[in-house]
């Protein structure tokens, strides 16, 4: 807090308004962020948190409104005069070229020259200066596709600090990190702000910005709510000011006794797209009525297993059990009819046909059947009546049946998922990362719903990289490391210090 | 009253509509450069137009000739549509238009029925021929990924070449010419063919100036069966579960095979169909126009052209039977303009391939002009 200079005002952003058609995603936005500081963005899906970002890094054209840099009024047309003015910007999917080295990345568009031939030598030193500098260490010569995510993060952010960004705009910056990696983020941060640095970051995860927020201004259906001073306030006032109602953080969830054995998966082993085992011997057990909860580093194997429970990907060796009925290798729709359903990992590649409309996508799985068809015709009055049940059920919030999907927000396109999921009344159900960039009011939401399945005495296996989320909602914990299973326990049992462990592939023996 | 009411609603809804305004702004500036092309080459494009106007409204038989040429190009436009709303490119239309033509040709001259059995028979073998040429295309992208761009354009050179082959057969060709013996009277889709010619269909003809222009053309039934073509390429995609499932591997394969939808299989079956409708583009041309096939130089371009139709039409049906009709009434009004100004085949091909460019691409036009109307508004700022 100490590196904040108020009398600079680094960005302030003045009766910002952008408008889509009618709609409008910025309705007289004020932000202010002074130099030094870490401020928050902090809004819902859709609230207009990444539009008005966009409009500060000269993505979008603001409809009115005026955009003051460092004291001085401003006209930002494109990215290229953002970067002109300092400012900087990583965007939550990373803009690198997987096949060059992080040097090549970092200096890309500005590349050292020495009579006009590219002098990569000190390109390299001039990447070693700038990581040494912000601590940001990286090795330059690696190329991109061989570092972590946590990595190629930093590589985006050295790009902007390459090109002299003195404002660093991140979106949503810990989604697809490891817990480890958002310590080693929130530290760069720190560092950052410390050499003068200003950042805004676009977040709705309250637990970040209490660590490394000093301001926060909240947004709400785009309109500007509030701005205040992280330290004096708390988590679930922040949640109620973005939602716009009290949150519940703790889920209810009545005793219950589990039934008997559903989902059961024996020695499992399957190939990831290099052709390398990535499930390697795997047994589970999923019973009625419990949530299993999967917890896991990205990319030890979770993708792929739930990738052949639902038939997407084939299973070299072993066997898949739903209620004693053999599905391994089962084509996706045999596996659906056998009554195992799933929430997919990437809702907008596998879960949604985003041109469709709602309605086109609830049948999505249905179509087929009586009364959506009839002898391969369409029934366009049965499938509307269904959807606007569902939406009615589920509070989707569309315009309506007819609506293309991908004009919904995430959460809602999750919604459309989950009550076509649940709708198909399956007696288990694969949730991968079912609340994966939902904000509070849709997560509550969500965990409500796979509950509620519990309760109805379904199983459900529920994979997350979002250990908080498997601590709360889950009865038995499992933990996987480099595709095998190495500790089970009930939730009661569990600490978060030890399951972290496990998941770095540490205590294997303790757990089991 | 209420009908009518509902179809004024309708067609303004449709105007208002971004990419129909798009799609006319488009063919505006299409027919503005193109009237540049032919003022660089010398001509006054004042007159090439009015000329081209005359030239397509002007008599009744220049209509029906539109129609006529228009005909192959709406189904061979509905054949790339139907592909392309599974995600697929099929060039291969070309090829497909061509077998089509060369089994109607064969089943036209070689079986003898009456015409009520003949003409189905001939359409439905032209169709499976070049559904399966299609299909073919569709198969080795299911089954092997090999791109279906690559494997229809070599299908279409064997098509080709096929064709000229069996043309030159001794059971086919017309001793010492390059074309194949006229398909049977009975197969024959042209309205009142024989009659027409008859001393009495003459003098019946000589009292009727509206028929008369219009038996003048070789105008057939083709574009009957096209326009209903059309109405049932839309109903499938939009009421058939098969359309959605077609649609759906289109837009989004992945979610599609998340949700049981077997992608392999309908790759195959929208080739399959896009097929038949590229070869029911050629038996029409066949049965209705030319009566015979010839052998052939070079492709001729009613699957090439169908591609540009396809893209103007929007990839909707309705629109693809609109743009047909604008390239035929192009093609036909382009060779009045040639005989009138004197004007070389070349520059016509260049004014028309010229509108044809803008008019395919209401995205850059619309670049153009949300660029244009930005820069004003900082003007006014």
């Amino acid at each position: 807090m100490k590196s904040i200079d108020f009398s600079v005002k680094a960005v302030e952003m003045k009766n910002i308004v952008k408008k889509f058609g009618d709609f409008t995603a910025n309705d007289q936005i004020n932000l202010t962020v002074h130099k030094g500081e870490v401020h928050a963005l902090l809004g819902e899906n859709g609230a207009g948190k990444s539009t008005l970002m966009n409009v500060l890094y000269g993505l979008y054209q603001p409809t009115s409104g005026e955009i003051f840099i460092n004291g001085d009024k401003k006209d930002i047309i494109d990215p290229n005069a953002a970067i002109t003015c300092g400012i900087g910007m990583v965007h939550q999917h990373f803009m690198l070229v997987e096949t060059f080295t992080v040097a090549e990345n970092i200096v890309l568009g500005m590349e050292p020259t020495k009579k006009g031939l590219l002098d990569m030598a000190k390109a390299i030193k001039n990447v070693e200066e700038i990581s040494k500098k912000y601590g940001l260490f990286v090795d330059p010569n690696e190329k991109i596709y061989n570092i972590s995510v946590g990595m190629q993060q930093r590589v985006e952010i050295l790009k902007a600090l390459y090109r002299g960004a003195d404002i660093l705009i991140l979106d949503e910056p810990t989604a697809v990190l490891t817990p480890q990696e958002i310590k080693e983020l929130v530290q760069i941060m720190r560092n950052l702000t410390e050499q003068g640095k200003t950042i805004i970051i676009i977040t709705h995860k309250l637990k970040e910005i209490k660590e490394v927020a000093d301001y926060c201004t909240i947004i709400r259906r785009g309109k500007y709510i509030d701005t205040v001073d992280v330290s004096k306030t708390t988590e679930s006032e922040l949640a109620s000011k973005m939602v716009g109602r009290e949150v519940i953080f703790e889920v209810e969830k009545r005793e219950k006794e589990k039934g008997k054995l559903s989902l059961k998966i024996d020695n499992l082993v399957v190939k990831n797209n290099r052709g390398i085992d990535a499930v390697r011997g795997l047994s589970l057990e999923v019973f009625e009525g419990e949530i299993l909860g999967l917890a896991g580093i990205d990319g030890n194997g979770q993708s792929e297993l739930i990738e052949s429970l639902t038939g997407l990907r084939p299973v070299v060796s072993g066997k898949i059990h739903v209620n004693s009925k053999e599905i391994t290798n089962k084509t996706p729709l045999s596996i659906l009819e056998n009554k195992l359903s799933s929430i997919p990992e990437d809702r907008q590649k596998r879960g949604l046909v985003m041109e469709y409309s709602v309605a086109e996508n609830m049948v999505l799985e249905n179509y087929r059947v009586k009364p959506f068809s009839n002898k391969g015709i369409l029934n366009h009055d049965e499938i509307k009546v269904f959807a606007e049940k569902l939406i009615d059920k589920f509070d989707v919030r569309t315009e309506g049946p007819t609506q293309v999907v991908s004009a919904l927000s995430g959460g809602n396109q999750q919604k459309v998922i989950i009550a076509r999921e649940v709708t198909n009344d399956p007696d288990v159900l694969v949730a991968a990362q079912p609340t994966r960039g939902l904000d509070v009011g849709a997560i509550e939401f969500v965990h409500k719903a796979l509950i509620e399945l519990r309760n109805e005495n379904k199983a459900v296996l529920l994979v997350s990289l979002e250990l908080d989320e498997i601590m709360n909602i889950a009865d038995r914990i499992a933990v996987i490391y480099e595709g095998v299973i190495v500790g089970i326990m009930d939730a009661k049992d569990a600490n978060e210090n030890k399951i972290g462990l496990m998941m770095a592939g540490g205590a294997k023996d303790e757990a089991i | 009253m209420k009908l009518f009411d509902k179809i004024k609603s309708k067609v303004i809804g449709l105007f208002l509509k971004e990419n129909l305004k798009f799609t006319l702004i488009s063919i505006f500036i299409g027919f503005l450069i193109g009237s540049m092309t032919l003022a660089v080459a010398g001509f006054n494009p004042f007159r090439a137009y009015a000329i081209m106007l005359s030239g397509v409204f002007g008599r009744l038989n220049y209509i029906a000739w539109v129609i006529i040429r228009s005909t192959p190009l709406i189904l061979t436009g509905l054949s790339i549509t139907f592909a392309f709303k599974t995600g697929l490119f099929n060039i291969g239309a070309e090829g497909q238009f061509i077998i089509g033509a060369l089994v109607a040709a064969l089943a036209g001259y070689f079986i003898q029925l009456p015409a009520i059995v003949h003409i189905p028979v001939v359409i439905l073998l032209a169709a499976s021929a070049a559904a399966l040429w299609g299909g073919i295309a569709g198969y080795l992208k299911a089954k092997f990924g090999v791109h279906e761009v690559i494997a229809t354009i070599m299908l279409n050179w064997i098509a080709l070449y096929l064709t000229n082959f069996v043309v030159t057969l001794e059971a086919v060709q017309i001793p010492a010419r390059p074309v194949s013996h006229n398909i049977q009277p009975t197969a024959s889709l042209m309205f009142f063919q024989q009659w027409k010619v008859t001393e009495e269909g003459r003098a019946w003809l000589l009292d009727n100036f509206l028929a008369r222009e219009i038996l003048r053309t070789p105008f057939n039934a083709g574009i009957l069966f096209a326009v209903i073509l059309a109405v049932v390429v839309w109903y499938i995609l939009k009421h058939t579960t098969l359309g959605y499932e077609l649609k759906a591997v289109g837009l989004n394969k992945h979610a599609a095979e998340y949700a049981g939808i077997n992608v392999q299989k309908n790759i195959v079956r929208a080739m399959l169909i896009s097929g038949a409708l590229a070869g029911m583009a050629g038996a029409f041309h066949v049965l209705g126009n030319t009566q015979r096939i010839a052998i052939l130089a070079a492709m001729e371009g009613f699957g090439f052209n169908g591609i540009a139709v396809a893209l103007i039409g929007g990839s909707t049906a309705i629109g693809v039977v609109l743009s047909a009709f604008l390239f035929g009434a192009l093609q036909y009004g382009g060779t009045k303009i040639q005989l009138a100004l004197g004007a070389p085949t070349e520059v016509i091909n260049i004014m028309i391939g010229t509108i044809v460019f803008f008019i395919a691409i209401p995205r850059l036009i619309k670049i153009l002009l949300a660029k244009f109307s930005k820069k004003r508004g900082e003007d006014n700022a």
